[in-house]
């Protein structure tokens, strides 16, 4: 059974690797990410941000802008995961004394 | 049942710490619009200030800093924040979370997205420290802490 485990954490520790060698070098300004139309002919959004990020909210952290405005959704969706986790652990840890009976 | 002892030494050390990283929590908050940090960040040290007093201090001097009980209603108004800035400016005729349309007169939507992103990150950071010390809260209950 151990074997089995050390062997399919190698067979995934393998593909992963494979899969690794075919990722663009980061910081390549010739990536396909970094280009402003992509290959099917549309504008890519990342360039709009980029470009626009600024102009739109007056902040100079383009993470920001795109955090709290462009995906603010997103981020409240977070925020509601954090606030249900604190309420799980308020139902599941706490201790409440209750006589049964 | 655990040992209770009480060091000065500790106390000392963690109430000078204290106000200097919650200071500095509140830095990463304001500042998330021109360096790296945010609501979330800012929150989790804000927490930590607060949870460095009830380890070096126990249950009765953290009494005087947040009381247990405040926890959830500082969670819950930390995500209203949030919702109510959206469907404000879902209300004035925008969509939901754009922050171009709240109702602040003399402003440019750009600079009221300026603001927008400030509040919510504000209420990002007051969910995040009353849940991570409610976390704490509710994990400690019932052990003999100091």
């Amino acid at each position: 059974m151990k074997a089995l485990k050390v062997l399919i954490l190698v067979l995934f520790a393998g593909i992963l690797i494979f899969a690794a060698s075919d990722l663009p070098f980061r910081g390549d300004p010739d990536n396909l990410m970094h280009a402003e139309e992509s290959i099917t002919g549309t504008t890519v959004k990342g360039s709009y941000f980029i470009q626009n990020a600024y102009r739109d909210a007056r902040t100079p952290n383009m993470v920001t802008v795109v955090l709290g405005d462009y995906r603010s959704i997103d981020t409240f969706g977070e925020q509601v995961v954090i606030y249900t986790a604190g309420l799980i652990t308020l139902l599941v840890l706490r201790k409440t004394r209750r006589r049964r009976g | 049942m655990r040992r209770q002892f009480h060091s000065p030494i500790v106390l000392l050390g963690a109430r000078l710490l204290s106000p200097y990283i919650m200071v500095f929590g509140w830095y990463v908050i304001i500042h998330g619009h021109y360096s790296p940090g945010g609501g979330f960040q800012g929150g989790a040290l804000l927490a930590a200030s607060v949870l460095l007093i009830r380890v070096a201090g126990g249950r009765r001097i953290a009494r005087l800093q947040i009381q247990e009980f405040a926890t959830t209603p500082l969670a819950v108004i930390g995500v209203l924040i949030y919702f109510a800035t959206g469907l404000v400016a879902m209300a004035m005729g925008g969509y939901f979370l754009d922050y171009g349309a709240l109702p602040i007169p003399g402003m440019d939507p750009d600079w009221l997205r300026y603001t927008g992103i400030l509040i919510i990150e504000v209420g990002i950071g007051l969910a995040v420290m009353a849940i991570l010390v409610m976390i704490y809260d509710n994990m400690v209950k019932g052990e003999d802490y100091a």
